[in-house]
């Protein structure tokens, strides 16, 4: 009985490694925050201090007193301002092939953006959207304000 | 009437503008190369290709502006101010046939790239290898992997954590000068230290 119980156990600790190294690799990296950030991720809030990864489906939000940038693995640098809300819609990225896809929203805030390697080899591949409009890229750098937004 | 127009029409785009719910302004990019952005909605589409050259909406009506570094600075200021430094690119060369011995030059630069990893907040490196074409392409691919390795390893002994960088090889795939097979060339005999 006892050693079923250790298989059992041993199965679980085995399959919960599994599970770990099957974790999702981070798109990004913080770089840079001040005032309150916060990640939104799978229904927890978490502070975005520098050097916290980011993960495609996070959320980013800034409070009245707060700033953050990222930067992505293709090297998509991004920074928000105050009272913004952004998600990391999908971000894929491929560092032998340069390929990849990205979707950014913002919600709500300013967001500034300059495109990495993705926009060089698939610029098709990459949206940026705001509660009404979408932006395609054909370029490098650009600035988006969605002044009043819904916050989800 | 016409002049009316004249006056009341750029007013009225002003009065727009200064509270618009939506904005997007298109910078000049810092390489200097060609640059554009694509606004779609509803409506239509409209392209913004000239530095500064802004799109506004505001009750569901789109226009196009030309803004302003002031006007960036003005409503962008904290977003921009946050922006992390700009990835920056390295390459040091081997000594021919060398996995593990760097030219004299390059350690030099290495000293660089030490410094320049120290300056950043939450550094990540991404470490490329790449080999010249004597030899063949599955003996270059292992070169190559073995550069970057010696490499990664001069990094971890000069502090930084390993799980902040990433090796790769190409092997001779990716040559930086152009050669027939089996051409010697020292300048692709390298590794491509990418700090982010």
């Amino acid at each position: 009985m006892i050693k079923t119980h250790w298989a059992v156990a041993c199965a679980l600790a085995c399959f919960s490694t599994a599970g770990l190294a099957q974790a999702p690799v981070s798109a990004g990296t913080v770089k840079n925050a001040a005032g309150e950030v916060l990640i939104e991720r799978a229904g927890q809030k978490l502070p975005a201090a520098v050097g916290a990864p980011v993960f495609a489906a996070d959320r980013l939000r800034t409070g009245a007193d707060g700033s953050v940038g990222i930067t992505l693995k293709d090297n998509t640098l991004l920074s928000a301002g105050p009272n913004s809300l952004l998600s990391l819609v999908k971000f894929a990225f491929d560092s032998t092939t340069n390929a990849g896809a990205m979707s950014v929203g913002i919600r709500k805030g300013t967001l500034s953006v300059a495109t990495g390697k993705i926009a060089r080899q698939t610029p098709e591949s990459i949206d940026f959207h705001t509660p009404t409009t979408v932006l395609g890229v054909r370029g490098t750098e650009f600035v988006i304000e969605v002044g009043r937004g819904s916050d989800e | 009437m016409n002049k009316l127009n004249r006056l009341a029409l750029p007013l009225l785009f002003t009065l727009l503008a200064g509270c618009a719910s939506e904005r997007v302004v298109l910078l000049p990019s810092a390489d200097g190369r060609a640059t554009a952005v694509v606004v779609r909605d509803e409506v239509g589409k409209r392209m913004l290709d000239k530095p500064y050259a802004g799109s506004v909406r505001r009750f569901g009506l789109g226009s196009d502006y030309q803004s302003s570094p002031a006007e960036v600075q003005e409503i962008f200021g904290q977003a921009l101010a946050a922006r992390p430094p700009r990835p920056k690119s390295f390459i040091v060369y081997f000594q021919e046939g060398s996995t593990d011995a760097l030219t004299p030059a390059s350690l030099a630069e290495f000293e660089t790239v030490k410094k320049e990893i120290a300056s950043r907040p939450a550094a990540e490196l991404t470490v490329i290898g790449h080999t010249d074409r004597v030899g063949s392409l599955d003996l270059n691919d292992q070169l190559s992997l073995s550069r970057a390795a010696t490499v990664r390893d001069l990094l971890i002994a000069a502090g930084l954590a390993g799980d902040k960088i990433e090796t790769a090889g190409r092997g001779e795939r990716e040559p930086l000068v152009p050669t027939a097979d089996e051409v010697a060339e020292p300048q692709n005999r390298r590794v491509e230290i990418s700090v982010r």
